[in-house]
């Protein structure tokens, strides 16, 4: 495979209301990302591809409706799966931790913040969502997703190879610290990025040091 | 002929502000058109207004049962409340917020009340926003036609 190119940037919407729904996919649909909207935390865990039955080995193919997203926006009060069991669904996962998630509730609990920040949500917005909401939080949650392109690019043309994974940590580390808007909780950055990666194909034995 | 639905528009628009049937956030779903397309904000209120609809009846359904789930009908309004705040329906949320303060209570009286004001503000507020996109789409035909 040669250059990894940046396919468009992919937002799974979580929201159990119809009007929510339509309201966040044109907000994001404007600037031009693209959408899948669906009504439940158990029907975007299966387009994730996290199998909830335990009966299915995991070496079981994936379901074919299998998708890859690079941010969940979820709603928090949901009948059956809050945003919140999702957020943990989704960070207990090997294969989807380092997937952003943001929450959004009509309720302004501080409690609720703060066990959704904990858990590693991106970010937390109240209802109702506006444009401006949209501004401020997808430039960072871009950010986030340029680096990854750049060190996928960069592993894939052979330009840099990782030995020990500490030292590439360390060096993600120090440079995502540094574009961190500041009083922002991004659990997920500050543990540097994952070598299993969904949508990168590396494994980590391949990776030796080299200054990026 | 448009500049006159564009008029008609402004002063309904104008009026619900006015009036607390809508507030700033109709301004945010209402920027969120195209200029020139207005299918979004159409169709979003078409939405908003059948679901409301339907939402009713149930709860109405549901309070006229002779042992009450309250926790349904809450359910039922804390949806509304949610659909209502996105859109901008000011006046008609805050009924939303009463029937809940009476589903807390468990008080079939005051709830019943309660959805009747619910079910009022709705019903003048919907009838609005009907002509209203009643004049956006004749604004949009109009402006097909001028160009």
């Amino acid at each position: 495979m040669a250059v990894a190119t940046e396919t468009q940037f992919h937002v799974l919407a979580v929201d159990d209301s119809i009007i929510d729904r339509k309201l966040i996919e044109r907000l994001l649909r404007i600037s031009s990302f693209q959408v899948t909207a669906v009504e439940s935390g158990s029907k975007a865990l299966e387009l994730l591809g996290l199998r909830e039955d335990l009966k299915s080995p995991p070496s079981a193919p994936p379901y074919q409706n299998e998708i890859d997203v690079n941010l969940v926006i979820t709603d928090y009060s949901m009948p059956g799966m809050t945003g919140y069991d999702l957020l943990r669904k989704i960070k207990e996962s090997s294969a989807l931790k380092d997937i952003p998630v943001v929450i959004m509730s009509s309720e302004n609990v501080p409690s609720r913040i703060n066990r959704c920040l904990e858990e590693g949500a991106e970010e937390f917005l109240l209802k109702p969502v506006k444009q401006s909401d949209m501004n401020k939080l997808m430039p960072r949650i871009l950010k986030g997703k340029s680096k990854e392109n750049q060190l996928e690019n960069n592993i894939n043309n052979g330009f840099c190879t990782v030995t020990c994974e500490n030292t590439i940590t360390d060096n993600m580390k120090s440079s995502t610290n540094s574009t961190n808007i500041s009083g922002n909780k991004r659990k997920a950055m500050d543990e540097g990025f994952s070598p299993e990666r969904r949508k990168a194909r590396l494994s980590s034995s391949n990776w030796q040091c080299c200054d990026i | 002929m448009a500049a006159f639905a564009q008029e008609q528009l402004d002063a309904l628009v104008n009026g619900m502000y006015r009036e607390g049937f809508l507030d700033e956030q109709f301004q945010q779903i209402r920027a969120l058109d195209e200029g020139g397309s207005p299918d979004f904000l159409v169709e979003l209120l078409g939405l908003f207004c059948a679901d409301t609809d339907r939402m009713l009846n149930e709860a109405a359904l549901l309070l006229n049962q002779p042992i009450v789930d309250y926790k349904k009908v809450d359910a039922y309004f804390h949806q509304l409340k949610g659909s209502s705040a996105s859109v901008g329906a000011h006046s008609f949320k805050l009924t939303c917020m009463l029937v809940r303060d009476s589903c807390d209570k468990n008080d079939k009286e005051s709830c019943l009340e309660a959805l009747n004001l619910a079910k009022q503000r709705f019903y003048e507020l919907s009838k609005r926003l009907n002509i209203m996109i009643q004049v956006i789409n004749d604004l949009h035909h109009f402006l097909i036609l001028l160009f």
